[in-house]
């Protein structure tokens, strides 16, 4: 995992020569002066954006004919080692602040009541796609299973090792949703089966694929990239 | 005493405050740029050696941007500064325009000709465009009013890139003329004195 992403920082970091070294982020492990700027900056950038969050401000909303065909993948690892999750056997687990732990099955999940919505999937690097996504609102399921939404975070963990987490008010968002289908079908492996979160208010990578852990808490998640350098809002 | 200063104290020090913005704000733009070209090219270089530096420096450098804009905007209007801006006419411009190229261009010490003018009203333009595509970029759902005067968040990032190209060529062009006539650099730093 180590060398497949240093591999990864360095292929994004082609063609660019480091006009100042140690500006980089290249060791989280071990800031330097310019990364402890940068992280306070960060983390600045964090508040001013929970102040920004409108709860009823909604993503924009597009027709079925904007949809981008074929849908793109991406992740940190090529298409083929995406991770293949039983969908007979699977159970979402649940974690921290919520009252009734029991884990979830598929079937429970789609139980439900689905929301479907055709939005804009804006990438960190700056590309955007337009897809349609289906599931459960995720305000609705955390009501249901009692989850304390006086918590700040809502974590998650996936089936290829990714990690993330978001605040709660963007949780608690109408757009924001365990997705089960995509495009109309249920989700397949490279698109984040058999659960995954879609968030429109936010960047792509706060939309967690194959997610296996939820979990509500007061304790800083972090995230796979956030803990990178991404910014962990990334609020759109 | 101030009366005779070419270049006042707040001047100085937003210029300078803003050559530092631009260093970060170009540098790592170009570094976000990288991570998915709008055109057939990338930059060679970039500030932060990854997208996620080049990120964390251009949202943390933009405050520097913004304030610092600020800054010089409420000080220009209050003090009258933004009168030596206007009026730009195009005769003028012209004329100046053929005198510069000629080489036969007068400096006249504490006065903008009509190029700078038209210069310094435009780069200021293009700052204006630089940072309002910029924020309906990092904020497309929340200031969708902002992101939808642009044309969407597709429009407005070739806007964006756009106001940086324009401000690029500003800058090369003021450093040009910077090194063409010498004399004007030590004022900007001293304050200077007017004859």
């Amino acid at each position: 995992m180590i060398h497949r992403r240093s591999l990864l920082l360095r292929a994004m970091a082609l063609g660019a020569a480091a006009p100042l070294g140690g500006c980089n982020y290249e060791d989280p492990a071990h800031p330097d002066l310019a990364d402890k700027f940068l992280h306070a900056m960060s983390a600045w950038n964090d508040r001013v954006q929970a102040a920004l969050f409108d709860p009823h401000t909604l993503a924009p909303t597009f027709r079925p004919d904007q949809i981008t065909n074929p849908p793109r993948f991406n992740a940190f690892y090529p298409i083929d080692q995406a991770p293949v999750v039983d969908e007979a056997t699977y159970k979402l687990e649940l974690g921290g602040q919520i009252q009734n732990k029991t884990p979830w099955s598929l079937r429970q999940l789609r139980t439900l009541p689905q929301e479907s919505q055709i939005t804009r999937f804006v990438c960190v690097e700056g590309w955007r796609v337009i897809g349609q996504w289906s599931g459960v609102p995720l305000g609705r399921f955390l009501r249901q299973v009692g989850a304390d939404t006086s918590c700040k975070y809502v974590s998650f963990k996936c089936a290829d090792g990714y990690y993330s987490s978001i605040d709660m008010a963007s949780a608690l968002h109408p757009q924001t949703i365990l997705a089960l289908d995509f495009l109309g079908a249920p989700l397949t492996a490279p698109f984040g089966a058999p659960v995954r979160l879609r968030i429109p208010t936010k960047l792509g990578f706060k939309n967690p694929k194959s997610i296996m852990q939820l979990a509500v808490t007061n304790v800083y998640p972090g995230g796979y990239w956030e803990d990178q350098g991404y910014n962990w809002f990334s609020g759109s | 005493m101030s009366r005779r200063v070419i270049h006042p104290w707040p001047l100085r020090l937003t210029h300078w405050l803003n050559a530092l913005a631009m260093v970060i704000m170009i540098g790592s733009g170009w570094q976000i740029y990288n991570a998915s070209p709008l055109f057939g090219f990338t930059f060679p270089i970039g500030l932060g050696q990854w997208l996620g530096a080049g990120i964390a420096w251009h949202l943390a450098g933009m405050w520097l941007l913004v304030f610092n804009g600020l800054i010089y905007v409420i000080w220009s209007l209050a003090s009258g500064h933004y009168k030596k801006l206007f009026p730009i006419r195009p005769r003028e411009v012209w004329g100046d325009f053929r005198s510069a190229l000629s080489l036969h261009l007068k400096h006249e010490t504490g006065v903008y000709n009509a190029v700078q003018k038209l210069l310094y009203a435009g780069v200021l333009l293009a700052g204006v465009l630089a940072v309002l595509s910029g924020l309906s970029i990092w904020k497309p759902v929340q200031l969708w009013f902002l992101c939808n005067l642009f044309g969407g968040y597709v429009i407005a990032r070739y806007v964006h890139f756009f106001a940086m190209t324009g401000i690029c060529l500003f800058i090369l062009i003021h450093l040009l003329l910077v090194a063409l006539v010498p004399k004007v650099l030590p004022p900007m730093i001293t304050g200077g004195r007017l004859p």
